[in-house]
Parts: structure tokens; C-alpha cells; sequence
């Protein structure tokens, strides 16, 4: 598999009144098609800083970030980006929702292809519902529709799962799970939670405090569906962790 | 079986709605009952006092159903409305796209918004000498005048409310790429549309107060002009607090239906949470 994003030197500075406060320290790494990439950190590390470069959001001082061999200088619906607090339109209905995205004539019929994603991500019944009617995992879901109704080729994932409870987290990863062994998507997630990266994600990448740089890095093996409770996910989860300064005893 | 049934339903029904009817009585009963005591007071101290000027809550009873009887309320009515609904409505028309355009465009906010923040605090009782000099006594001064008084308010709020878009709205609508015209027909126009609401509710509210001050001058119709008149003609103090409390009414009234439009389905997102 070739290599689909190419991450190369970044460096990004926030100006304030102190001065120059440097965030992201020069990170380099590529991601390969198909991929998952999931990158941990301590808080404040300047991980969600580093997502917003390589999404388009944020331009950074120094580097470059290259898709399929073509400069990204700025975000585009090849590309989506999920945040922590979502931002599904509550002003528009979960279909509306879906078919924001879509723009111009060359998506056919719109609304049966907002409804075949709405089925797909399990909202089949709730396509004129309002968001405030839907329940946080369900809202999570409504996103995760609308980006792939787009048929984006990355998606950028900034804590998607964070603000949900330990249960529902935990079903919208299987869901997530499912949808990409249907269609494949590369995938760069920023998390805090080391379990949710290793139960994701091919490769795990540690950043350092600020400015951030890669500090460790760890190939996932384990085949899907992961047992999260086996040992050797355990004992990656201990390296990742101690790559993060924490310290667990085990046997 | 099924008669039975329905039977059943129907009182289920009207035990419902029973329930509902007593609990909204009992929500008004406190303010009900503190308006009988100081109508009551008010009573007591007019006999007290035995003013000769100041009327018993009777006789702006029948104070007001003298207008009622010869007509001349729903005129005075009728005459205040027109007025307040012409100048609010321009004032609608150019409040909300000035307000997202200066919302919008930063250019045009560093440029109007200080204008309109020095103009905004002038009393539209202030208006009133230059309003009269270039509209005459006609109904164009007080429509001049509401207008005036509630074009600055919408504004205003409406510039807050494109200021106040949740940047992740607009990132998720730059990130999909939608052209200009759906990014304002689906993200902004509906994500400010409640702080427009909101301004227009200021709006008609500041209208009213100014229509009813505007009409004490040289007009001859409108609340305003009942409340001089009849003090002018013959003291009629009676008049007077019949014209205010109608006044009251139909304001809160008119704040009842701005307040209809914050149940619309299309803004129902923003109270829901």
C-alpha cells in the first residue's frame, strides 16, 4: 500500500503577549492508505493543534503536509474532520444534515444517498429528527454519516468519542470499526485514551510534551476484532503508558 | 367492548385536560390575587383621600366602557397599531441584512458600528423636535420614530449573533466546501435567526413605548393622544388610566406573539438544550 499522507517537518508557534510560545516542535510521519494512525498525548501537548495543521485548518510556520502527493494548503471535503464537540447543524434535520455535504449535481440522487449512511451508522427512522431529539452517541453517529456520505479519502478524528459515556464510547468504536471493514478510510484519530488508540488503530504514535515532536511509536498486530483484556494488549498499553510518563505495576 | 373503550378515553382525556386547566389557574392565582389587593387599595385610598380628581377603579370601569361604547377606543386602538406595525416592519427589513452584513464583514462593522453605538442611546423622545421639522404631524413622525427607536436594537442583536456562530459550524461548513450562498442559507441565516427573534422582541417592545409618547404630541388619534386628551378635556382621569391599562395589555399582547415565534420549529433547536 502506498503511502497516502505525507507529514513533513511541521512546526507551528502561538504568538501571546509573553511572546512566542512554541507548540508543535517539528513532527514528521507518513500514513499509509487504508491506515489508521491514532496519536496520544499528554494534555496541552498541542496533539488537537497538530490535527487542525494537517486537516487545513491551522497553516503551520514551517513544513509541509502532502496528500497522494499533492500539497495540502487548505481543508477539503476530501478530508473531513470529526471534533469532540461535533458539529452536526441542530438547526437542520438528521437528512438535512447528511446532505449538507453534498454540493453540485454529480452525487445523484441526494437524499437515498443520505439515507442509505443514516442506515448504515443504525439512524434508519430518525432522518427528520432534530438533533436535540437524538442522544450523544446517536449525534456521533449523525456525524460520522455526513462525512461519509462525502466519500472523503481521510478522516480526521480530534477525540471524537470523548465526551460520550465509557459504554457508549465504547459502541460507537465497534460501529466505527465496522463501517471502515466496509469502506475503507485512512484515519489519523487524536485521543487521550491509550485503550481506545490500541483497539483502533494500526499504529500508534506518542507525542512528547510542548513543543511536541514524536516521541515513540508502536505497531498494533492484532487482527480485528481485538481482545482488549488479552495480555499482549495489556502489556503494549503498559509501554504506551510509560512512553506517557505513567507507571503501571503489573505481574 | 370498543364503545366502552372510547368511553374510557374520552374521560381520560378530560381528566387530562381538567389537571391541565387547574394547573395553569394555579399559576396565575398568586399575580391575580396581588392585583385584587391593590386594586382594592387603590379603592380604599381614593375614598380615603375623597379625591374629586382621581378615579375609583369603577369609574375607569365605566370610563372605558364609554370608549368602547362610542367607538373611539378601537380608533385610538387601531390608529397606535398601524403605526407601531409600519415603523417596526421597516425597521425588520433594514435591521436584519445591515445586521449580517455587519456581522459578516468586518470592514462594514469597524465602520457602522460605532455610529450606530453613538446614535443608539439617544432617547426617541429626543427625536422628536428634528422628527416633527422634517416629517411634519402626520403619521410619518411616529412611524419615524418606532422606527428609529427599534431599527438600532435588531441590529445590534442580529451583529451579535453572526459574532456568536459557534466556529465549529462554520469550520464543518468550509471543511465540505458549500458554496457562499448555501453557507448563509443553511449555517448562518439559521444559527442567528434566534438572536434575531430575540432583537425583534426588543424591538416591537421599544416600539410600542415610543408610539404611545410620540402620539402626546400634536396628533389627533392613537393611546397616546387619548391619555392628553383627556386630561386636557375636562380631567378626565379616568380615561387616562383606562388608556394606560390598555396600553399594558395590548402590549404584553404583542410581546405574547413575538414570543410564538420562538416555538417555530425553525429556531427550536436553540431552547431545546
Amino acid at each position: 500500500m502506498h503511502d497516502k499522507i505525507l507529514v513533513k517537518d511541521i512546526r507551528k508557534n502561538y504568538d501571546s503577549e509573553k511572546g512566542s510560545l512554541p507548540v508543535v516542535g517539528g513532527v514528521n510521519f507518513t500514513v499509509r492508505e487504508g491506515e489508521m494512525v491514532a496519536i496520544v498525548g499528554p494534555s496541552g501537548c498541542g496533539k488537537s493543534t497538530l490535527l487542525h495543521i494537517i486537516a487545513g485548518f491551522i497553516q503551520p510556520d514551517q513544513g509541509s503536509i502532502t496528500v497522494d502527493g499533492k500539497l495540502k494548503t487548505k481543508p477539503s471535503s476530501k478530508g473531513i474532520l470529526i471534533s469532540q464537540h461535533g458539529s452536526v447543524f441542530p438547526w437542520l434535520t438528521v437528512q438535512q444534515n447528511l446532505m449538507f455535504g453534498l454540493n453540485g449535481d454529480i452525487h445523484g440522487d441526494k437524499r437515498e444517498l443520505a439515507d442509505h449512511y443514516a442506515e448504515m451508522v443504525g439512524l434508519k427512522g430518525f432522518e427528520s429528527s432534530y438533533p436535540h431529539e437524538l442522544s450523544g452517541g446517536m449525534l456521533k453517529r449523525v456525524e460520522l454519516a455526513r462525512a461519509l456520505v462525502v466519500k472523503p479519502e481521510v478522516l480526521f478524528m480530534d477525540e471524537p468519542f470523548s465526551a460520550l459515556d465509557a459504554l457508549m464510547n465504547l459502541r460507537v468504536r465497534n460501529e466505527l470499526l465496522r463501517i471502515l471493514s466496509e469502506e475503507r478510510h485512512t484515519v489519523i484519530l487524536v485521543t487521550h485514551d491509550v485503550e481506545e488508540a490500541i483497539h483502533l488503530a494500526n499504529r500508534v504514535f506518542v507525542l512528547s510534551t510542548r513543543p511536541t515532536t514524536i516521541q515513540a511509536s508502536f505497531d498494533v498486530p492484532f487482527p480485528h476484532p481485538r481482545d482488549l483484556s488479552s495480555r499482549e494488549v495489556q502489556e503494549l498499553r503498559v509501554s504506551i503508558l510509560r512512553e506517557l510518563g505513567v507507571n503501571i505495576f503489573t505481574d | 367492548m370498543a364503545c366502552e373503550s372510547t368511553l374510557e378515553n374520552g374521560m381520560v382525556e378530560m381528566i387530562k385536560q381538567f389537571k391541565n386547566l387547574t394547573r395553569k389557574f394555579k399559576q396565575v392565582v398568586p399575580s391575580l390575587a396581588l392585583m385584587s389587593i391593590l386594586v382594592a387599595v387603590w379603592w380604599m385610598l381614593v375614598i380615603m383621600t375623597k379625591s374629586v380628581i382621581f378615579p375609583t377603579p369603577w369609574q375607569v370601569l365605566t370610563g372605558t366602557m364609554e370608549l368602547i361604547e362610542n367607538g373611539t377606543l378601537w380608533l385610538h386602538i387601531g390608529a397606535s397599531l398601524f403605526r407601531v406595525c409600519i415603523g417596526f416592519l421597516l425597521a425588520v427589513i433594514i435591521a436584519v441584512p445591515l445586521g449580517l452584513w455587519m456581522g459578516w464583514v468586518r470592514l462594514a462593522y469597524i465602520t457602522l458600528n460605532p455610529i450606530f453605538q453613538m446614535l443608539r442611546p439617544i432617547s426617541p423622545i429626543a427625536w422628536i423636535p428634528i422628527t416633527i421639522l422634517w416629517f411634519g404631524v402626520g403619521n410619518a413622525s411616529p412611524i419615524y420614530l418606532i422606527f428609529i427607536a427599534s431599527v438600532f436594537p435588531m441590529i445590534v442583536q442580529t451583529t451579535v449573533g453572526v459574532h456568536t456562530i459557534e466556529q465549529r459550524y462554520l469550520r464543518a461548513a468550509r471543511n465540505f466546501g458549500v458554496s457562499r450562498t448555501k453557507l448563509f442559507r443553511q449555517v448562518v441565516i439559521p444559527a442567528v435567526l434566534p438572536q434575531i427573534i430575540v432583537g425583534m422582541r426588543i424591538g416591537l417592545g421599544v416600539a410600542w413605548l415610543v408610539v404611545v409618547a410620540a402620539e402626546m404630541i400634536a396628533l389627533r388619534s392613537g393611546l397616546g393622544y387619548l391619555i392628553m386628551d383627556s386630561r386636557n378635556a375636562g380631567n378626565r382621569y379616568d380615561l387616562v388610566i383606562a388608556a394606560m391599562i390598555i396600553i399594558g395589555l395590548i402590549g404584553l399582547l404583542l410581546d405574547g406573539i413575538m414570543r410564538l415565534l420562538e416555538k417555530l420549529k425553525l429556531v427550536r433547536w436553540h431552547y431545546a438544550r
